[in-house]
């Protein structure tokens, strides 16, 4: 069985203060497999179900029907709980609501602290988690005296610091400056890459999630694409319908291939486009 | 600029007050309450002040910030200054007219009672400058933790209070912004009548209440997400470890102590 085995996941919140209460369902029969060490990208407008799905892997969230596992264990059952968000670190959006402490290296040890770990290695893994994200000079820090991008990585450090086999991202760039969000990229990647950290990256930064191993696309709780980035995105038609973007070399590549041109769709970054073009330049003038 | 402000009123520095456990600190300072009380007479009062004056000048705080934490209470000295030397009216009278009636004890009460307050607020406030408010709740909660037998909630106490502490800057800020916003939209909140200017608060008011529910439920949920379940079974990073310094400590504070009883049973 794979590291993350969703099946047939359906969820949805219910509004008690109606009356009768509300049903909103938010995800409708879910199937998803995530392997070890695999770098996925989830995409979806607003109010499509991808933070739902991103909660529900690490038990905040429990399935209402269908199933969800990590490594193998189940997470409707309670005893779970614990195990399962250890392999499993969640990070949010806004920094600023995830940092407990008044001071960098004491919030990166909080889960350890939870986790009944010993000082000394507490010690050491917060040391080598703030400098695995390039913190670690900060670590005497207060929190609200860093950038956004600072923050962000402190809370990655903090999720890091637990060891986890797995980082669930929702949105982690999406209140970042360009600089902010090209660190905290960085930092992913480099996890993913180095340290062989299983990535669920869940955004709506299509240049971000063409960097992935993988993408998911979902739409009204339903999975409607999973497939390589180059795959999923050259189909611009479909992404637009579903009102997401492309990345705009994307967007160029299909605008030429449409007006006739001799260009592959499946561009997804600037290298691969400026390679294209140069190619399909020297063959016009070559005529 | 509202991101400088320091939190609590935590002097930063390196003396061997700074230095000394917090635990330990927070240990002494209630001892040196008692001792302050303990002294029923000048001279008892005088070891006081004289431990609160070299404990003053080790910390090494500005006499500009100690200042600061005397003035707001300068009133309440005041009105104890004057009880005591219109209302004791036991010992030879200095003056008489009417009802009004001072004494040579009314004098000797009021300089007493006031010195004594001054020494208490100087002494507790070195305890605030000198540790950081991080340190504080850890000491609470540690030398708190025997409650715990009877369920009083000591983790969570001290936790809500690091929150709290935490939050101070993030919450600063937003009224900052949303101070900001309401002024664009046309808010006026320098002029009019006191009462007027606390209405115009309002709009302030609502939006920073909602938002900090917002920063509440997303804060409970990463928690949660970062194994949090309470304090069972959780450990600290950091271990307070008793030093030699705090041998010191203790001593420096049981000599003045010792002074104290002594001075009251014997030079009487």
């Amino acid at each position: 069985m794979s590291f993350i085995h969703i099946k047939g996941l359906e969820f949805s919140y219910v509004n008690e203060f109606e009356e009768p209460p509300v049903k909103n369902t938010v995800l409708k029969g879910i199937d998803l497999d995530i392997e070890k060490g695999e770098f996925v990208a989830v995409l979806g407008h607003n109010g499509s179900g991808k933070s739902t799905l991103a909660k529900c892997i690490n038990a905040i969230n429990l399935p209402e029907k269908g199933e969800v596992s990590v490594a193998g264990l189940d997470t409707i059952n309670e005893e779970n709980l614990l195990p399962i968000r250890k392999r499993v670190g969640m990070v949010f959006q806004n920094p600023d609501n995830q940092i407990v402490a008044t001071i960098v290296e004491e919030d990166v040890a909080f889960a350890l602290e939870n986790l009944g770990v010993e000082p000394s290695e507490i010690r050491r893994r917060v040391d080598e988690a703030l400098k695995t994200v390039g913190m670690y000079e900060y670590r005497m820090h207060a929190p609200h005296k860093l950038s956004g991008g600072q923050k962000q990585r402190v809370a990655i450090a903090g999720v890091l610091a637990m060891e986890p086999e797995c980082i669930v991202l929702d949105e982690p760039t999406a209140m970042l400056d360009p600089k902010g969000r090209s660190e905290v990229m960085k930092t992913i990647k480099m996890l993913n890459k180095e340290k062989g950290v299983t990535i669920v990256l869940i955004t709506h930064y299509m240049e971000e999630a063409a960097q992935a191993d993988r993408v998911v696309v979902i739409d009204g709780g339903e999975k409607i694409m999973d497939n390589v980035p180059k795959k999923v995105f050259s189909q611009v038609d479909l992404m637009r319908s579903l009102g997401l973007d492309v990345p705009q070399v994307t967007e160029i590549a299909d605008f030429l291939h449409k007006q006739g041109y001799d260009i592959s769709s499946e561009i997804i970054t600037e290298d691969e486009c400026v390679q294209a073009l140069y190619e399909l330049l020297k063959e016009q003038t070559g005529k | 600029m509202i991101k400088d402000i320091t939190i609590g009123q935590y002097f930063p520095g390196k003396s061997p007050v700074h230095r000394l456990d917090a635990r330990l600190k927070i240990l002494l300072t209630i001892a040196f309450i008692v001792m302050l009380f303990i002294a029923d007479d000048i001279k008892g009062l005088c070891v006081g002040i004289g431990f609160t004056f070299i404990t003053f000048l080790i910390s090494r705080i500005p006499l500009k910030m100690m200042w600061k934490s005397i003035k707001p209470i300068f009133i309440i000295i005041i009105i104890t200054a004057l009880l005591n030397l219109f209302f004791v009216h036991t010992g030879t009278p200095y003056f008489e007219w009417k009802f009004i009636k001072i004494t040579d004890k009314g004098v000797e009460t009021a300089v007493f009672m006031v010195v004594r307050i001054i020494c208490l607020i100087v002494g507790t406030s070195l305890l605030t400058y000198t540790t950081s408010p991080i340190d504080l709740t850890d000491a609470i909660e540690r030398l708190l933790s025997p409650l715990k037998k009877i369920k009083v909630p000591v983790h969570e106490l001290a936790m809500m209070m690091t929150i709290a502490l935490r939050f101070i800057p993030t919450l600063l800020e937003e009224t900052d912004k949303i101070t900001c916003a309401q002024k664009a939209r046309g808010a006026d909140m320098e002029t009019g009548s006191l009462f007027k200017r606390a209405k115009a608060l309002i709009p302030i008011l609502i939006p920073l209440f909602v938002s900090s529910f917002r920063h509440a439920e997303e804060l409970a949920l990463a928690m949660e997400c970062r194994c949090y379940h309470g304090g069972e079974g959780r450990t600290r990073m950091k271990q307070l470890r008793f030093k030699l310094i705090d041998l010191w400590g203790t001593l420096y504070l049981t000599c003045f102590f010792a002074g104290v009883i002594v001075i009251n049973h014997f030079c009487k």
